[in-house]
């Protein structure tokens, strides 16, 4: 289940970092936060084999060497990534940015507002989407054949 | 506040289309609805300069003439229509469609619930979520239907 898979947090600020932490705990949120300082770490924690896949990724954009938009340019050319739904968090409100971001496939675009309050009921609310919408198995093709012989049967 | 950009459902069958724009309305969205029954209608719609293109589109799978997954190929190879985020609401379970339509990048994949609560539930997240994303807008006083957290 989705549920128990982890959050990829791709986030350069500190600061930030700890309010997402912490809208998580005061949301009773058990799903493990995993965080990238940037796009080129997180794009070496989504191809080690080895790390557990997450179900959902928060993107910042504005980030150093790698940033959100190059980042979501590159998983969503990979097959094996692009499934991941990748939700923007920043507080860029340009217009440019948004356009970007939904036309390379962002499966959501949230400003981050100021107020701690509105940021919980935003975490709340994205998750809550998450876990209402289905998603693919990870391992897909077992997964297919399993329902063409259920369908069968 | 959103310009308010008209949300576009794509819905053949006639009762699923009535409880979704019922959801909608008990859920005081103040966007246009625009039905249309199948994909090809629904592509017509789109590329029809005169109509006002849609900030979000919720989509049925099983439809006749063009279906939800031809339609999201099309629409998801126009340089233009392909940033309109799509939302699949759907009676289907299979793996094979979740894996089909994330490939061609929806924004979202929901098994439509048969009580009409859970659907109310079901919408209320999805309106909720495109609200925070500026693309629905909705009278502030009713959000409600406060949802249990883990």
């Amino acid at each position: 289940m989705q549920n128990l898979k982890p959050i990829l947090l791709v986030e350069d600020d500190h600061v930030d970092a700890m309010t997402v932490r912490r809208a998580f705990r005061d949301l009773s949120i058990t799903n493990i936060l995993i965080r990238s300082v940037n796009g080129e770490e997180a794009l070496n924690y989504l191809s080690n084999e080895k790390s557990p896949k997450p179900f959902l990724i928060l993107l910042d954009l504005n980030m150093p060497k790698m940033n959100g938009i190059e980042f979501l340019k590159i998983i969503k050319a990979d097959d094996r990534l692009k499934k991941i739904p990748v939700v923007v968090l920043t507080t860029s409100q340009e217009k440019r940015d948004v356009v970007r971001s939904f036309d390379l496939g962002a499966a959501g675009y949230m400003v981050k507002p100021v107020d701690y309050a509105r940021f919980v009921e935003i975490i709340d609310t994205v998750l809550l989407y998450w876990r209402t919408s289905e998603l693919p198995k990870q391992d897909s093709p077992i997964a297919d054949a399993e329902v063409q012989a259920a369908a069968t049967r | 506040m959103p310009r308010a950009k008209p949300i576009l459902l794509l819905e053949d069958d006639i009762v699923d289309a009535s409880t979704i724009t019922q959801t909608v309305e008990d859920l005081k969205v103040k966007n246009e609805l625009i039905h249309r029954t199948d994909g090809e209608l629904g592509l017509e719609y789109l590329k029809d300069p005169s109509h006002k293109k849609p900030g979000l589109i919720l989509l049925d799978l099983n439809m006749p003439k063009v279906n939800g997954i031809e339609f999201l190929r099309a629409i998801k190879s126009d340089r233009e229509l392909r940033k309109i985020p799509v939302v699949v609401l759907t009676v289907s379970k299979y793996e094979k469609d979740k894996f089909d339509t994330f490939g061609l990048g929806v924004a979202g994949y929901v098994v439509k619930p048969v009580d009409y609560d859970t659907f109310l539930e079901s919408m209320n997240t999805v309106i909720q979520y495109w609200m925070w994303n500026d693309l629905v807008d909705q009278e502030r006083q009713e959000r409600k239907v406060e949802n249990a957290k883990l």
